[in-house]
């Protein structure tokens, strides 16, 4: 029953979203007040479906219906709850479910906060986001209905991968989502803009807070998912190159540069098309990501179960909103240029670079990620032409990056010259330098380059974000929230560059055969495996090892890693045990057996690698400080100039635009 | 204002290339080699799981083999591994493998986890045996026949289809041949 009442809420939903589409954008354009006034209850009437379907999804998860097709695939009644509620993600049609209640919440709030603009602009703005949720309301009906029934109904369920059991992965989804879907509010925004033939600093203002939040939920997003790869997929990597982990890089790389931009447009009112363009792109790319994870298009270690109706269909989708979206552009951009010049080194000219170069690593991910299909195309076949160079080609940019970051933070608008605050600068170069070649030499005693590099630079940015607080915590000045989120983000990135650099430069992995009795030692640290026993959980068994860590002789740890075998699917996971401290991590995951009680174990030393994702958890904090900066909150007529916040250097007449 | 027509120019282009993407019928395809008919290059180099024994293909002169061309970084390699095993399964050949332009312990741990088809696998840092065999990239399968000379290369993955119809025959026809 619960299957058929969600499928019908679904319809329901999918109804009110066209409704929604209809009235908001017909509204505005025939300027008719009682049609736009629909819009507003369309999208809280969606969401209440949505919810509903969506709890009807989780009920039949919960209540173990093997009645419903997508649970039977996905789920076992000896799956523990929480992970039977995350299967609802677990394959393609519950996590088309999952972006559509995710879509669904933005929507809501979109209509909650947007009462303060003006009318039709916040008609267009949810009659597209109506026009984004019926799309993909209408793909799930179509082609990938999570409410299916199985009949006969299956005794017991297929169960949930293995890998996916997992905290870190189980909530990784929903950030992820939250992420990409968030950047259909930007989006929305810049369609609005483009149909009202007018973006004035306003706009910039009130689409900012919804980027950054966009993005940080993406930052978070990404960071779990790196996490999860480093200690469920048990080899200790942090990030590889992967199609499914490009699709969730190149929007946050292009919403990373749109918030940025954004900056510049709502202080100046300059960049606009350059503006809209990012916002268009950010969520392009989410929709690309979208296609290409779900259309078998590319081959990739965690990509959905394929079919080619369901990349046909996105495939038109994407033809018409991006392809819409970009016509639209062609046709409206050229009508926003603003005149406004900048000098070279003022705080313009550092976001410029900021946003080409992050624009640039996103289109390299791109290209890297599709040159695959395009030799294909070529027909030189199915093939990779070389080991990929794109660690090379994201580190290159991400040098001058790191740099301009540091300066560009105390540069002034307009004008090419740094600011006071800027002046200890330098001598905090060299100090960061200093202190780099010290911990190398000190702490790991032994040179590398990319260490060097890395701790450098990434002193030098957490110096320099920590400039402006502490001056104005000196001369009792207060701090804006935007300027304070904005310090913690690149106080973020700087932990990021040192905990990259560090693992990169110092880890130590080793695959070594070991009885129990056994050791070896490295970075001084003593692994011995005491033994092996058998444990049960609640759905698998497992052999657990038994390793004592020491250092000179103390002891450091007792790490359990466990190989998991589990019963619905027949697999074997191998489970890695971490010991964490602020400097390192001691990582043991178990190989396989090599009889006579013998294992292969691989045990890895890993410096700084929690940097990091404490490094992106940071930025997401930044990002959460800036936007509640109280100019957001602030209620203006719309259209005026804004002046709340503004530097003192702000351009004389900002309403320029 | 042309420019501001690029983005949607691009995107077009993007259109096209996912459409042939989608394209049910999009087929591997063997590519013509000038090598096929000429003796294979030699080569002499380092088994990948134990630095200390070499793999050669003088050793092999007499025998057909596959030579199979691959690396970790390589995606459609981990798709066409299972076919590679279930081949090695039937014993019909010795599959050489040939690792290019990869880390030693990397591929070493690609063969622990997935399973190792290969006879003994050649370590190819540089990735000038694969110039040599005049390697695209990866995976590319070239078959060997007893007197040395390339007969056949197959490019893209493995499959069940290509094995039975196109290097099925030509190894009973070079046995046949070669006796």
């Amino acid at each position: 029953m619960a299957a058929e009442l969600g499928i019908f809420s679904l319809i329901l939903a999918f109804v009110l979203s066209l409704s929604q589409a209809f009235f908001g954008l017909a509204g505005a354009w025939r300027n008719k007040p009682a049609w736009m006034s629909v819009a507003r209850p369309a999208v809280t009437g969606q969401f209440v479906f949505v919810a509903m379907a969506f709890a009807c999804l989780v009920y039949c998860f919960v209540n173990d219906d093997f009645s419903v097709l997508y649970v039977a695939r996905n789920s076992n009644s000896h799956l523990p709850l929480f992970y039977k509620v995350a299967a609802l993600w677990g394959a393609h049609e519950g996590s088309l479910l999952l972006w559509i209640m995710i879509l669904s919440i933005w929507s809501v709030a979109v209509a909650a906060f947007s009462r303060h603009l003006p009318v039709t602009f916040s008609s267009r703005v949810l009659g597209v986001m109506g026009l984004i949720s019926g799309g993909f309301m209408l793909f799930t009906l179509w082609t990938s209905s999570p409410f299916l029934r199985l009949i006969p109904a299956a005794s017991d369920g297929a169960d949930l991968n293995p890998v996916l059991q997992d905290f870190a992965l189980a909530i990784h989804p929903p950030m992820l989502y939250t992420g990409y879907v968030g950047f259909s509010v930007a989006f929305a925004f810049a369609i609005a803009a483009m149909l009202e033939g007018r973006l004035d600093q306003a706009w910039a203002k009130w689409t900012r807070p919804w980027t950054i939040f966009a993005w940080l939920f993406q930052t978070i997003g990404i960071a779990l998912g790196s996490w999860w790869a480093y200690y469920e997929l048990g080899w200790g990597g942090w990030g590889f190159w992967d199609p499914v982990e490009n699709a969730s890089g190149m929007p946050w790389l292009v919403g990373t540069a749109l918030i940025h931009s954004l900056s510049v447009t709502e202080k100046r009112g300059i960049f606009k098309s350059w503006t809209l363009l990012l916002a268009i792109f950010a969520f392009s790319l989410s929709l690309v990501g979208t296609f290409l994870v779900r259309s078998g298009v590319l081959v990739s270690v965690h990509s959905f179960a394929t079919d080619p109706t369901r990349g046909l269909y996105i495939l038109a989708f994407l033809v018409l909103t991006i392809g819409g979206s970009l016509t639209l552009y062609a046709w409206r951009a050229p009508k926003l240029y603003a005149p406004g010049g900048f000098e070279l080194f003022s705080r313009e000219f550092f976001l410029l670079v900021n946003n080409v170069l992050l624009v640039g690593v996103a289109g390299l991910v791109l290209w890297g990620t599709l040159s695959p299909l395009v030799y294909e195309l070529l027909g030189i076949g199915k093939i990779s032409v070389g080991p990929p160079v794109f660690a090379l080609m994201f580190l290159v940019p991400m040098l001058p990056l790191m740099v301009f970051l540091a300066i560009g933070m105390h540069s002034a608008w307009r004008r090419g010259k740094l600011t006071a605050t800027a002046r200890p600068l330098w001598w905090l170069l060299a100090l960061a330098v200093a202190l780099a070649l010290a911990v190398q030499g000190l702490v790991f005693g032994k040179f590398h380059w990319v260490g060097l590099i890395g701790f450098s630079f990434g002193l030098w940015i957490i110096f320099s974000a920590l400039l402006e607080p502490l001056r104005r915590l000196r001369q009792k000045q207060t701090l804006t929230a935007a300027v304070l989120g904005m310090c913690i983000a690149h106080f973020g990135v700087g932990m990021f560059a040192i905990g990259a650099s560090g693992v990169e430069s110092y880890k130590i992995e080793k695959d070594v055969a070991l009885k129990p009795g056994g050791s070896y030692s490295i970075a001084g640290y003593d692994f011995k495996f005491v033994n092996a026993a058998n444990v049960r959980g609640p759905n698998y068994d497992a052999v657990e090892a038994l390793v004592d860590v020491t250092r000179d002789g103390r002891t450091v740890a007792i790490l359990k890693p466990q190989k998991r075998h589990f019963w619905v699917q027949q697999t074997d996971n191998s489970h890695a045990a971490i010991s964490v401290n602020w400097a390192r991590d001691l990582f043991v995951a178990m190989g396989n057996p090599l009889g006579d009680d013998a294992w292969s174990m691989r045990i890895q030393y890993k410096p700084l690698v929690r940097y990091i994702w404490l490094g992106a958890m940071v930025m997401a904090i930044g990002g959460c400080v800036a936007a509640t900066d109280r100019r957001y909150r602030v209620k203006v007529p719309a259209g005026a100039p804004q002046m709340a916040g503004a530097p003192p250097d702000a351009d004389p007449k900002p309403g320029l635009a | 204002m042309w420019k501001f027509l690029l983005p949607f120019v691009a995107f077009v282009a993007l259109v096209v290339l996912f459409a042939f993407g989608l394209n049910p019928k999009r087929d591997i395809h063997a590519l013509p080699s000038p090598l096929i008919g000429k003796a294979a290059p030699q080569f002499t180099l380092s088994d990948v799981l134990d630095p200390s024994r070499t793999v050669s293909n003088a050793s092999l002169k007499g025998q057909v083999y596959v030579l199979n061309v691959w690396g970790t970084w390589c995606g459609e390699c981990r798709v066409e591994h299972p076919q590679l095993l279930a081949i090695a399964q039937t014993h019909v050949v010795p599959i050489i493998g040939l690792v290019y332009l990869d880390q030693r312990d990397k591929a070493a741990q690609w063969l622990e986890e997935l399973g190792n088809p290969y006879q003994a696998v050649a370590f190819d840092s540089d990735g000038r045996t694969a110039i040599n065999w005049g390697v695209y990239g990866a995976p590319e399968t070239f078959l060997v026949d007893g007197k040395g000379r390339i007969i056949y290369k197959f490019i893209s993955p493995m499959t069940q289809d290509v094995w039975d119809r196109e290097f099925l025959p030509r190894i009973a026809a070079a046995r046949r041949d070669g006796a």
